[in-house]
């Protein structure tokens, strides 16, 4: 909803582009700095759509991408190997064509950021990831200037006795002095899958200005000018809930709770991921950690876990658990000593007997 | 589906209602998340039931407990035979009357020294359980200003990864090139930058059953001064722990005490019941603690440590809190009478895995407590 009415619609069925296109800019200085590089596309008009409550109705994101409706995009996402339920389709949907970012928690492994991964393979586009922490701020997020070679730049133009201060100015901070980070690069490529994991881990002030680049899909560098998306990125948040993030982010995303998938999906997910893993083997571990699930454990194994024990398992040449093979093997799915000493006391054989013997 | 007919007929006012009864069983519905929904709404098939209900549960719900809720609302809106005007009283949270528990004789009797008197014990125990905090007297009042006055919980400081300009510490690259640039490229002075301080979090938990009913109140009344005293700078948590464990962070960020008491009083559903303090804790440490919430926070318990579970529950899940947690700090309110010896089961078991055990009985002793939270040597 923020590009210009007249720019053109995201490809999504076209392969990546160049990752560092170049910069449409909206010169906030006109006359001492202009779009750079050849064939800059035209700058978007000064006054671009503002961003409002309700999106205006722009060229659906999803109809470019060929994908009509949640079905569709749930066959795109489940082509990659990701499989989704009803829900998650909505959302990715509903995040293509209303330009809205997903808010993603859930326990940790339950594919939150493997969304993001099968996302950007489903609409070919490059995933740009951008990992947060405490005291990330814009300069490792957004851009940042190159120093060095600005400085580098500087002593070259005296030593060739350039005295035009404007030009030298103007060159000093063009775009190629500008080092884009995550943030920046989503927003210069089209179409791009952005990924902001762990968003809870990062503080208060990085939040106010995810917030604000969210909402507009814009980026202004003061030297420089406005950068506005040509398409703005699909947005992947992902949060583990070690702090309640700020309700003004959350308003501007579409929230998704990840929950841990039943018996037969999550079978399907290993079969999918693992292929070569033998469907005995694979049932097993699938009946195993959906009954270690349901301990009361410190940290309940994820689909990840599942997923890496049925590799582990594939790799030691198993081909059917049993209770020895999954005691010796149990770190792949347990990591706290009181997890795995609760699931010692268990008998694992008689689940194996009772829970995966029938889904054979 | 016909009524989900009738609400596409209907258009924006349905939704409108909708959100209106999402609102008031507590789901944060705003004007804007709705904005979201009428457009995911325009993306989607608004007749499907499965659409209907993924747009409205993508776009108006904002964390895991509103997803409860809003099935419960979802339900009584599109599948129940009532109109939609008529479900908003359906769907208020009934809070089960508080049945008044049988204490054992001694607890209550045994109330003196510095606690409140019988008759306040017993008003303070009326005002809980009918939570009708909009009439409060005026010497509550003057307490709770004093209270307000007083209270500033700041968290003990820790370094931050942030860093900020400082005089002295590590040169910042950034500033100093920038004004080196500045200045045409000629050496600058050399800028630097130091590790910012930040007050860790507070986590405070507390216990509102039967047992605690005489103190409950003013620790509420403490708690939310902590939450505001030191707003933006100590970022505070607040949990209330029973027969169950309620989050009360949302309802206390009201600025108004009585009407975020007022909130805190909907919201939790076990008023001066029984004291499962081990299954509470591991639903803390499960659902938040674990999670981040108290990895390095300073988590002050505010119980009596009177236990009706297992004892070795509670021991096991407070030294899991004691591995997550900077500092525990159990504030116990009994622990200012003379001849006490905590030699309640639950107390016993917890004290090998508490850093400070402190009293929380008076005004006086919730001040040595906010400085023990500060970092003072609390022992």
């Amino acid at each position: 909803m923020t590009w210009p009415a007249h720019g053109t619609p995201p490809g999504w069925t076209t392969p990546a582009g160049p990752s560092c296109g170049p910069l449409p800019v909206t010169s906030a200085r006109a006359g001492a700095v202009g779009p750079h590089g050849p064939g800059a596309p035209s700058s978007g008009p000064a006054t671009a759509p503002a961003a409002s409550g309700i999106p205006a109705a722009a060229p659906a994101a999803g109809a470019a991408a060929g994908i009509a409706g949640p079905g569709q995009m749930r066959a795109r996402l489940e082509e990659t190997g990701y499989l989704v339920d009803d829900g998650l389709a909505v959302a990715c949907y509903l995040a293509l064509t209303l330009h809205r970012p997903i808010f993603c928690e859930g326990d940790a492994g339950v594919g939150k950021t493997a969304l993001a991964h099968a996302l950007a393979e489903a609409l070919g586009a490059p995933l740009i990831r951008l990992q947060c922490y405490e005291g990330i701020d814009a300069s490792q997020a957004l851009y940042d200037w190159d120093f060095p070679r600005q400085l580098l730049h500087l002593r070259a133009a005296e030593a060739a006795g350039v005295s035009d201060p404007g030009t030298l100015e103007g060159e000093l901070y063009s775009r190629r002095f500008l080092l884009a980070r995550p943030l920046l690069r989503a927003l210069e490529t089209s179409p791009s899958v952005l990924l902001v994991d762990e968003v809870d881990r990062a503080d208060d002030e990085f939040e106010a200005f995810l917030l604000e680049l969210l909402s507009e899909y814009s980026v202004t560098v003061p030297e420089l000018g406005t950068l506005r998306a040509q398409s703005p990125p699909v947005v992947v948040l992902t949060s583990n809930r070690t702090r309640e993030v700020h309700d003004a982010l959350k308003r501007r995303c579409l929230y998704h709770w990840f929950e841990h998938p039943g018996f037969e999906r999550e079978l399907a997910i290993v079969r999918r991921r693992q292929p070569h893993v033998a469907a005995r083997l694979a049932s097993q571990v699938t009946a195993v950690v959906q009954c270690l699930r349901e301990q009361d454990l410190v940290r309940p194994p994820g689909v990840a876990e599942t997923i890496d024990w049925a590799e582990a398992l594939a790799a030691l040449g198993a081909t059917e658990l049993d209770a020895d093979l999954a005691m010796t093997t149990l770190g792949s799915v347990l990591k706290y000593r009181e997890d795995a000493e609760r699931a010692r006391s268990l008998d694992l054989s008689e689940i194996l007997a009772t829970r995966a013997g029938g889904s054979r | 589906m016909s009524t989900v007919r009738t609400v596409t007929a209907d258009g924006t006012a349905g939704v409108v209602g909708f959100a209106r009864a999402l609102r008031a069983a507590g789901v944060p519905a705003g004007p804007d998340r709705v904005a979201a929904f009428l457009a995911a709404l325009g993306r989607l098939d608004p007749g499907r039931r499965r659409d209907v209900y993924w747009a409205g549960r993508l776009t108006l719900c904002g964390g895991p407990d509103d997803l409860e809720r809003y099935d419960r609302v979802f339900a009584a809106f599109f599948d129940g035979e009532r109109p939609p005007r008529r479900v908003r009283p359906a769907v208020r949270p009934v809070r089960p009357p508080a049945v008044p528990r049988a204490e054992p004789g001694e607890r209550t009797t045994e109330e003196g020294g510095e606690g409140p008197t019988a008759t306040a014990l017993a008003s303070a125990t009326e005002v809980l359980r009918h939570r009708d905090v909009a009439v409060l007297t005026a010497a509550e009042r003057a307490q709770l200003n004093q209270l307000l006055a007083v209270f500033a919980l700041d968290g003990e400081p820790r370094r931050s990864s942030r860093r900020r300009p400082a005089r002295r510490g590590g040169v910042d690259p950034r500033r100093t090139v920038r004004e080196l640039l500045r200045r045409g490229g000629e050496p600058a002075v050399l800028l630097r930058r130091a590790p910012a301080r930040k007050p860790r979090r507070v986590v405070l938990l507390l216990d509102v059953s039967g047992s605690m009913a005489p103190y409950a109140d003013a620790l509420l009344r403490f708690a939310h001064a902590a939450a505001h005293g030191s707003r933006g700078r100590t970022p505070t948590e607040v949990f209330t722990l029973g027969t169950r464990l309620t989050r009360v962070t949302r309802e206390m960020a009201r600025r108004d005490p009585d009407a975020a008491l007022a909130a805190v009083g909907a919201a939790v559903p076990d008023w001066s019941g029984g004291t499962r303090l081990g299954e509470t804790l591991r639903a803390f440490l499960d659902r938040w603690g674990a999670r981040g919430t108290a990895r390095g926070a300073v988590v002050v318990l505010l119980s009596d440590g009177w236990e009706r579970g297992d004892p070795a529950l509670l021991a096991a899940q407070m030294r899991r809190l004691a591995r997550l947690a900077h500092r525990v700090v159990w504030a116990n309110p009994r622990k200012a009478r003379p001849g006490y010896a905590p030699l309640a089961a639950g107390m016993a078991a917890a004290l090998p895995s508490v850093d400070a055990f402190v009293e929380g009985h008076s005004l006086g002793a919730l001040e040595r407590l906010a400085a023990v939270v500060r970092g003072a040597d609390g022992a």
